[in-house]
């Protein structure tokens, strides 16, 4: 099965029952199995005249009730950030697909890449913080997109996978299970206000058609759902509460692999190059490596880094310049190096054993 | 349901428009019609963007949704295909409609989603202190065009009817029985049906055009609209609109097949 048909088939077993998107390479394989699947299981497919708009109804259906999702790309992804930050400041559970091309601009459409994960935690504008998912095989683009539905419903905010054209067009066998846990939305507790959090920081969700009668705003606003632009107070707690309700969750939500962790080198990867790091494994057997394959990269885990109590550097191979290798330096006083490769193609297994130190 | 205050958000008054404003009356004239549908506030969905008409969902006790600039439209389009029962109302601008959310507009008419959309058409950007929009008359001032605006101004009643809408009127908020019957005249139509309603700026475009007062704005409405059919004649005849003057009526009344009709409706 094709990555991009994981992640639609890990969707609509998660229940995702509406889809609004708009054609971009490499991801248009996911809308296309949407719209050919979702009418004949009773949910809505929609085309949507931009990337704007495709994120926009997705925002609008997951108010009527429905699991939603999008997906795109690069330059549509860039399109999508105005309305990710009223996702977040609406609190509204949407899944967004990124399956990563080459950029800045138009860049590469048909390379991979993993340019944009920094978009993903800072692109809209204002403090925030989010959760994103990376597969590195065609089972993690069904398994995590699917997790992704069951995230997005527990923090109320928009999830993201992710992914890359590598993935996205590579073909792998996939186990589909009977059923996939799905975890839904907890509805707003009755005597509670409508944006009224509960202990672990997040509101009930107060969905459309149930009587609530609940004003959505993406303006600062009281536990009522009402504007109150101008309320310093309210508008810090606000967004320290969106913050917090994730970071202060992030080493319960981490979810990684951990190999040889009393090695010295130790290979931290999300997304292809994690391939690269096994298939060195695999090549070099006789070789104590290390290595931390994140799966969910927002937000960060940095606990997970004391798993390697010998490491003596971290070497982190990515399809971008550098961009999680700064997250990780700033977490650990261990060397950290970055290894960054853009242009659409893999780290070879070679080159990794080039980088640590070894000579091919 | 016995009076339209059942449908105003008590505890959120005061509201925020300035003295003078015709948004509240264009709000009156749409919950009445509302009422006399005798649609259910928990099966309304008010959806709106960003500037003064988009803050007129807040002041309504239904479920409502306040988006961003120019994106009502595809909001609005995401939460009625989900629940194609809910009856959707959609406030919006000049600005917020033709300018930023052109694009969404033009789809949203061609699709002829089912749901009913009432432009505030002020002639200018009021929220944030009086720019020209896309429909700020020519030779009128605001602070973007000081010295008059030079660019035409988009005829939105037409521009509906060309991209597909089953339905489009426009009236003002002088002319608040046809309004009305306009706004309902459209929620009985399935498919997407278009109402714009001019109103007064006194703040932001009669200040600095010689319409300082609400009267002078709503006598302006008054004398330059031109009844639809008065207007064909004109041109029958040869006649133009002298600059200035504006058609009000019922510009398309039709049945095409929509989407995000529900089954009963039909």
């Amino acid at each position: 099965m094709q990555g991009n048909i994981a992640c639609a088939e890990g969707a609509l077993a998660a229940g995702c029952s509406f889809f609004g998107g708009y054609p971009i390479t490499p991801s248009t394989e996911v809308a296309e199995h949407m719209a050919r699947i979702l009418p004949k299981k009773g949910g809505t497919f929609i085309q949507m005249e931009d990337e704007l708009a495709s994120i926009s109804s997705i925002i609008g259906a997951s108010w009527a009730g429905a699991r939603s999702m999008t997906a795109t790309s690069g330059p549509g992804f860039s399109l999508m950030m105005e309305n990710i930050g009223y996702a977040v400041m609406t609190e509204t559970p949407i899944v967004i697909v990124n399956i990563q091309r080459g950029g800045p601009s138009t860049g590469q459409p048909t390379m991979g890449a993993q340019g944009d994960m920094m978009q993903c935690r800072f692109g809209s504008h204002g403090d925030y913080s989010t959760i994103a998912l990376v597969p590195s095989t065609v089972q993690e683009m069904f398994d995590l997109t699917a997790k992704a539905f069951n995230l997005a419903d527990r923090f109320r905010c928009p999830v993201f996978l992710m992914s890359d054209e590598i993935i996205g067009h590579m073909r792998e066998k996939v186990t589909i299970p009977e059923e996939v846990d799905i975890i839904r939305r907890r509805p707003l507790k009755e005597g509670k206000l409508p944006f009224e959090p509960e202990d672990d920081m997040i509101p009930g969700f107060p969905e459309f058609g149930k009587g609530y009668r609940v004003h959505v705003t993406g303006l600062t606003h009281d536990e009522r759902g009402y504007p109150e632009a101008t309320n310093c107070e309210l508008h810090s707690e606000l967004v320290t509460r969106l913050v917090n309700k994730i970071e202060s969750k992030r080493h319960e939500i981490a979810d990684y692999d951990i190999i040889n962790p009393q090695a010295e080198i130790v290979f931290i990867t999300y997304g292809p190059p994690g391939r690269a790091v096994r298939q060195l494994m695999h090549d070099y057997s006789d070789l104590e490596i290390g290595h931390l394959n994140l799966r969910i990269v927002w937000p960060f885990p940095e606990k997970v880094l004391k798993e390697f109590p010998n490491a003596s550097k971290f070497i982190v191979p990515e399809l971008n310049m550098g961009q999680m290798a700064r997250e990780i330096q700033r977490h650990t006083s261990i060397e950290v190096e970055s290894l960054p490769k853009i242009g659409g193609e893999m780290h070879t297994p070679d080159e990794l054993f080039r980088a640590m130190g070894g000579d091919s | 349901m016995k009076s339209v205050e059942d449908w105003y958000r008590h505890d959120r008054m005061p509201h925020i428009f300035c003295t003078g404003c015709g948004n509240g009356t264009v709000i009156n004239c749409t919950l009445e019609a509302v009422m006399q549908m005798g649609w259910d506030i928990d099966n309304t969905i008010f959806i709106s963007g960003i500037g003064c008409s988009s803050r007129s969902p807040g002041y309504i006790t239904t479920d409502s949704l306040h988006t961003t600039h120019g994106r009502a439209l595809a909001f609005a389009t995401g939460v009625k295909l989900a629940k194609p029962e809910f009856d959707v109302v959609v406030f919006t601008g000049d600005g917020d409609l033709s300018a930023i959310g052109g694009n969404h507009f033009i789809h949203a008419c061609r699709r002829n989603i089912n749901m009913t959309v009432i432009c505030m058409n002020n002639m200018i950007y009021g929220m944030t202190g009086g720019q020209g929009s896309p429909c700020t008359p020519a030779g009128a001032i605001s602070t973007t065009t000081p010295y008059g605006a030079t660019e035409p101004v988009f005829d939105l009643a037409r521009l509906a009817e060309a991209s597909g809408a089953n339905y489009s009127a426009r009236w003002t908020a002088y002319h608040v029985k046809e309004l009305t019957k306009a706004i309902k005249v459209g929620m009985e139509i399935p498919g997407f049906s278009f109402i714009e309603a001019m109103t007064q700026c006194p703040t932001s475009y009669g200040r600095r055009n010689k319409l300082r007062t609400t009267t002078s704005m709503l006598e302006y409405m008054r004398d330059n609209a031109v009844l639809l059919n008065k207007a064909k004649r004109m041109e029958a005849e040869g006649r133009e609109l002298s600059p200035g003057r504006f058609t009000v009526g019922e510009f398309v009344k039709r049945f095409r097949p929509a989407l995000g009709v529900v089954k009963d409706e039909e």
